[in-house]
């Protein structure tokens, strides 16, 4: 048991780590060009340097290029209509029609950035292009940003991953394990013989998790020695605050798999609960999806999620080096989860049957 | 009394568990429950060892309240379960030092206590508790029961699943353990058990039947019981129970119990009335009743 315990989790964080990203790349990409002029190809040319962009085919009518999307066989597409070159020096304005396949929503929205940054970088070199002396005048004043990204300056997403991937592993391992404990020691009958023992309520639930809080810490040690040394996260603040702030975190994840396992009978039971609140608590928990984009009601649910607190903390110490006055509001809020959880379950225990 | 209980009953939702049970037992007395399955027995036990509370009525154990006292009735009674309920992947000795731990005590200090059944598991002692033998397993249970010097001892059905040979040394350990004065109440499914028990009490359907030594209850049998024997078994169990004057007819073992309703009956009747079924090498003969028998006739 205790080898799956500690070799599982690590193949989860190398696999997820690398796979879990939130980059669309290598986008099918196809375009009809009905213009034929060195303004669209220069265009077409623009989506072929991007990395983002596999340029494709080149389709001879939208009839044929729509079929493709049908098959699959493009995302995104590009039609650049006649005297597209013409009416732009002419008018200084035209429009390209883009067809996008949202069957995946955010990639679709991510393509869709990709392909207006495009875009419009190509606009801005069109001007300059296309300016004549007399338009000098009415030119509108031209706004640029120049983005720099805090904490994790290049974007890297395995940064911003690992530390969440960790924080569910551990989460994920002592949840189950304390869950099934009790629940196990019901169904195999040893309960009976500890309940009728002059031994106390505390003492045997003290006994029952206390190993898995060394577990939950040995799991968290074997995933920063990871993260430190396969994707070289960055780990800029206090080590010791991490393990702090985890060893009470535990605390709540082993209160509410205990508080599971006294009001099941069986282990499936127990199973199918904790895995129930485990789902809530990874996607609610800011991991995957923002949660400044949940609804309202749900960013209240995400108040009563461990985990939420956890991604927050593990973030904010390792890639921003947080101190430990910066994390106290998450630190009290684990702290009042720990105790009413382990309270909860020191009452529902009963040593009857 | 090491055990008294005065009208309990408990009832699951609607359902009655056992219904107004009275009994004692006695200091250093070895006390049987008899009963079929589901008689409630397990309800007793997990009653008197204060894992269920009763819906109502008034039990102690050792002196002390089943509901008040609970706490020393822990500390003073062992329990052992229908169920082999040890950890299965610590080994025996660990087993053991385990439960010695909890109640506070070593096995060096109670080790004469278990010495003669110890002796028996100790060269298996480094092996697992889940790959012992049944009658392996029994005698560790029993152990761990012990460690701790009880003044009572509960043994819920110990010997069920367990070979022949083994259930007799069991019941050997039983009577050598009460000679140390430990009360025993152990319950049982099997009849000839019934017959180890100082006393025993007949229970069936969460009511008591009947209360007494083994040998009174046998005596209480109202009427003379003949084993009767012929070449087929199932035409005779038919031809008996189509006979008009049956009291009763039970398979036991290679006969068939069989008791009349008249009282000036005459076996020879009975056989004549056996060949008319075409029956052969027909054997009536008069038996003493065993506690089977009583059972049978005071369940029905």
């Amino acid at each position: 048991m205790l080898p799956i315990i500690f070799v599982m989790p690590i193949i989860q964080l190398l696999i997820l780590a690398n796979a879990a990203t939130f980059d669309v790349k290598n986008i099918k990409f196809g375009y009809v060009d009905y213009d034929h002029t060195t303004t669209s190809r220069a265009l077409i040319e623009k989506f072929n340097a991007s990395t983002y962009f596999n340029v494709l085919t080149n389709y001879p009518t939208e009839k044929f290029a729509n079929n493709a999307i049908l098959k699959g066989e493009v995302d995104v597409l590009i039609t650049i209509p006649s005297y597209f070159e013409r009416d732009l020096q002419v008018e200084k304005n035209n429009n390209i029609g883009v067809t996008i396949n949202a069957i995946d929503g955010a990639a679709a929205g991510l393509e869709n950035v990709y392909v207006t940054q495009i875009i419009q970088s190509f606009n801005k070199k069109l001007k300059i292009e296309l300016m004549q002396p007399s338009d000098m005048q009415v030119q509108s004043i031209n706004i640029t940003t120049i983005p720099s990204f805090w904490y994790n300056k290049t974007l890297n997403y395995k940064t911003f991953m690992v530390p969440g991937i960790l924080v569910l592993l551990v989460t994920m391992i002592t949840l189950f394990l304390s869950g099934m404990n009790i629940v196990r020691e019901k169904e195999i009958g040893t309960l009976e013989q500890i309940n009728v023992t002059p031994i106390k309520k505390s003492q045997f639930i003290i006994g029952k998790l206390f190993p898995f809080w060394v577990i939950g810490l040995g799991l968290l040690t074997v995933g920063l020695i990871i993260a430190k040394l396969v994707f070289n996260v960055p780990m800029i603040g206090s080590l010791g605050l991490m393990y702090f702030y985890t060893s009470i975190y535990i605390l709540v994840v082993l209160g509410i798999g205990l508080f599971i396992s006294n009001f099941t009978d069986t282990q499936q039971q127990a199973m199918f609960i904790a895995w129930f609140f485990m789902v809530i608590f990874i996607l609610m928990s800011g991991l995957f999806t923002p949660i400044e984009s949940m609804p309202i009601w749900a960013q209240y649910i995400t108040d009563f999620n461990p985990i939420k607190y956890f991604v927050e903390v593990m973030r904010m110490v390792m890639l921003k080096g947080s101190g430990f006055v910066d994390i106290i509001p998450q630190l009290l809020k684990t702290l009042l989860y720990a105790f009413i959880m382990n309270g909860l379950a020191v009452w529902s225990y009963k040593k009857t049957t | 009394m090491s055990i008294s209980l005065k009208n309990i009953s408990k009832s699951y939702n609607k359902v009655n568990a056992v219904q107004n049970i009275t009994f004692n037992v006695k200091q250093g007395e070895l006390f049987g429950l008899i009963g079929p399955d589901g008689a409630g027995k397990t309800t007793l036990f997990r009653i008197l060892t204060t894992l269920l509370i009763p819906s109502e009525g008034t039990a102690s154990v050792a002196g002390f309240n089943v509901v008040n006292d609970y706490k020393s009735i822990r500390n003073n009674v062992g329990y052992m379960p229908g169920k082999f309920s040890l950890y299965q992947d610590l080994t025996v000795e660990e087993n053991l030092d385990f439960f010695a731990t909890i109640f506070g005590t070593t096995i060096e200090e109670n080790y004469d206590l278990i010495k003669d059944i110890y002796i028996q598991i100790e060269p298996f002692k480094n092996r697992r508790a889940g790959k012992l033998s049944g009658g392996m397993k029994q005698k560790l249970a029993l152990c761990c029961a012990l460690i701790h010097k009880p003044k009572v001892l509960f043994l819920d059905e110990p010997t069920t699943g367990v070979d022949p040979v083994s259930r007799k040394e069991f019941w050997e350990m039983l009577k050598r353990l009460q000679q140390k004065g430990i009360t025993i109440l152990v319950s049982t499914p099997y009849m000839d058990e019934a017959e180890l028990c100082d006393r025993i009490a007949l229970i069936q359907d969460g009511k008591i039947l009947e209360i007494d030594t083994p040998k009174a209850i046998v005596k209480h049998y109202p009427k003379p019981i003949y084993n009767v024997r012929a070449n087929d078994m199932y035409q005779l169990l038919k031809s008996l129970n189509d006979y008009s004057h049956n009291h009763s007819v039970y398979p036991f073992g290679e006969f068939v119990h069989y008791t009349d309703s008249r009282s000036d009956f005459k076996p020879k009747e009975l056989e004549q009335y056996l060949e008319s079924k075409n029956l052969l090498d027909i054997i009536i003969n008069k038996t003493a009743p065993t506690i089977e028998d009583t059972f049978m006739e005071l369940a029905k």
